[in-house]
């Protein structure tokens, strides 16, 4: 190896790097500052002489975490599986079934791929009052499956329309009806489908904002991710709190990534550019 | 994201299942309606019926309670004649740059230095770092850049380490710097799904053609624009449709570090739009520039779209 070509591996190197501190050290910053002494504001990045971990406590029971967190599930759990299901259900009929209209239907819904919730959510604000649901979870829950369908939609239609017409049609001649060949055929082979879709569902509402500010008055009923906003408002100041506080509200979504990472990178790829 | 359809619609002309599509389209499956009808229904009750709603408030003067007034074009002239309008929807072209250009600019960057690597430990390490920004909640995200760039931040720290200590400030409080500095939150939220979505696209090029322009005596950089960016086409509309709609409804990042100060500095549509509504209750004018947004994302993705539709 030469010289030049040492120099220039070393060149690269430290440029990717340089990118991938970049990506971490806010976040590294934000976990020193956690432990750094209560009601102190310390420098940017340094390792306390005398970390409180106790910080982590107190975050968790001044901001009410507990009811946060079991907040945020409740609305996991509203979303992601009713989502999930109607996405698949609705993408294999559009992939696989002759829907009546079927083409308007669909290019509507990739319309709404392209919607910013802050275009609805006024209009929503006051759907919300007039249904009595305003403050109440299905405010954020009921908007929230319209929201995300047309991405599901299209995300599963994608995954049906890869799949062999001869398949379904050898179905057919062994006489299978049309639920059975869902359900033995093609749902089978769409686990990898739709169990990406639902991690990338579960980040969107747990990750969600805008709504829970809008539509929840009540903290304690928002996602965490909302909560951390109210809380944000109240302990602005007191940096080591607030540091220790968005470490525990990022930690459930950082986990998921992490176990899930090599399925969810690949997930991305094939249905992004499949 | 977008892009799947595209490809679809072009391969159905040559595609065999058209054919057995064609024949049984003849008898159309009304039944197939009722596994469409809930996510059809949910997605029309809560988007296409509050998109119609908002054009039609655009067209009043309404405070959200009492009875409203017909308004004309009032609204929708506004935000071409208001400054502060005006500015959000500038702001929003420029956090383009950050959110989208430099993303996608940096990713290629990244994705060819990691896909240079063995396959191991680091490359693994280096995507899973850079990919790490885009799944956590842009909250979070908000409040550490607030802290990154607050005056004890470490921005400054390392400023001052360097004896640049004149130009340290607070940067999300500061005129100039305030738009810039939140553009970089941008960047970092939006560089590794560019990254991970680009690096895909690299691996499946074809290693001959890498080869054939190798033995052309083709340079790095002539191999990169002959080979690997024309075979990156599809993932590039893909990141950059992605990263454009992020930049021109960006919200939380905003409403968290800035909430559009100093002044107008860093106001964005999304902000702007939250504003009108719920804090000053203008719900008219906030109507029409939630329509003139939607709109304004349609209009810039849609040749972005064309451009990957050609081949």
């Amino acid at each position: 190896m030469t010289e030049s070509t040492v120099a220039q591996r070393v060149t690269r190197t430290g440029i990717l790097l340089a990118l991938m501190l970049f990506a971490i050290v806010p976040l590294l910053s934000m976990f020193t500052t956690a432990l750094a002494e209560p009601g102190s504001t310390p420098r940017g990045l340094t390792w306390p002489g005398d970390p409180h971990w106790h910080n982590f406590v107190d975050a968790w029971s001044s901001a009410n975490f507990l009811a946060l967190f079991r907040s945020s599930i409740l609305i996991v759990v509203g979303v992601v599986p009713a989502t999930v299901v109607m996405a698949t259900a609705a993408g294999y009929a559009l992939a696989q079934l002759n829907v009546p209209f079927g083409k308007v239907i669909y290019g509507l819904l990739v319309v709404g791929l392209t919607l910013p919730f802050e275009a609805l959510i006024t209009p929503l604000y006051y759907d919300l009052q007039s249904m009595g649901l305003l403050g109440s979870r299905f405010a954020i829950v009921l908007p929230l499956i319209g929201l995300l369908m047309p991405f599901g939609v299209f995300w599963m239609r994608a995954h049906f329309l890869g799949i062999e017409p001869a398949l379904t049609e050898a179905a057919k001649v062994d006489g299978a009806t049309g639920w059975q060949t869902f359900r033995r055929i093609h749902l089978p082979l769409a686990t990898s489908a739709w169990s990406a879709l639902a991690v990338l569902f579960f980040l969107a509402s747990w990750n969600q904002y805008l709504l829970p500010l809008v539509l929840v008055d009540d903290p304690s009923k928002r996602t965490v991710a909302g909560g951390l906003g109210a809380f944000q408002g109240q302990h602005g100041t007191d940096v080591v709190l607030l540091c220790a506080g968005s470490l525990l509200i990022m930690l459930p979504s950082l986990v998921i990534f992490l176990i899930f990472q090599r399925n969810f990178v690949r997930a991305l790829m094939q249905g992004a550019v499949k | 994201m977008t892009d799947v359809l595209l490809r679809q619609r072009s391969e159905d002309p040559v595609a065999p299942r058209d054919v057995v599509r064609r024949s049984a389209r003849r008898t159309r499956n009304w039944a197939a309606l009722v596994w469409v009808a809930p996510a059809f229904g949910m997605y029309a009750l809560f988007v296409l019926y509050p998109m119609l709603q908002s054009i039609q408030y655009s067209f009043y003067d309404w405070d959200g309670i009492g009875p409203a007034k017909p308004a004309g074009l009032d609204n929708w002239k506004a935000i071409f004649t208001q400054p502060e309008l005006l500015h959000s929807v500038e702001h929003a072209f420029i956090l383009i740059v950050f959110y989208s250009v430099l993303p996608v600019g940096l990713g290629l960057v990244a994705a060819a230095l990691i896909r240079e690597l063995r396959p191991g430990a680091f490359s693994t390490t280096a995507r899973v770092m850079l990919f790490i920004p885009q799944v956590l909640p842009l909250v979070a995200a908000g409040i550490a850049w607030t802290w990154m760039y607050s005056s004890d931040g470490l921005v400054n720290q390392v400023l001052r380490a360097v004896g640049l200590e004149r130009h340290t400030r607070a940067w999300l409080g500061d005129f100039t710097f305030a738009l810039p500095a939140v553009g970089v939150i941008g960047v970092w939220v939006m560089l590794g799904f560019c990254t991970v979505l680009l690096l895909a696209g690299i691996g499946k090029i074809e290693p001959e053609l890498y080869e054939a322009a190798r033995l052309d005596g083709a340079g790095r950089v002539h191999e990169f624009l002959a080979v690997t960016l024309p075979g990156l086409r599809r993932e590039l509309v893909v990141c950059t449709t992605f990263t454009v709609i992020a930049a021109l409804a960006s919200f939380d990042v905003i409403q968290i570090s800035t909430q559009g100060g100093p002044g107008y500095q860093t106001m964005v549509p999304g902000v702007e739009i939250y504003r009108l509504t719920f804090l000053q209750q203008h719900v008219g004018q906030a109507s029409a520039l939630a329509v003139f947004l939607a709109a304004l994302v349609l209009v810039i993705i849609w040749p972005i779209q064309r451009l990957g539709r050609e081949r």
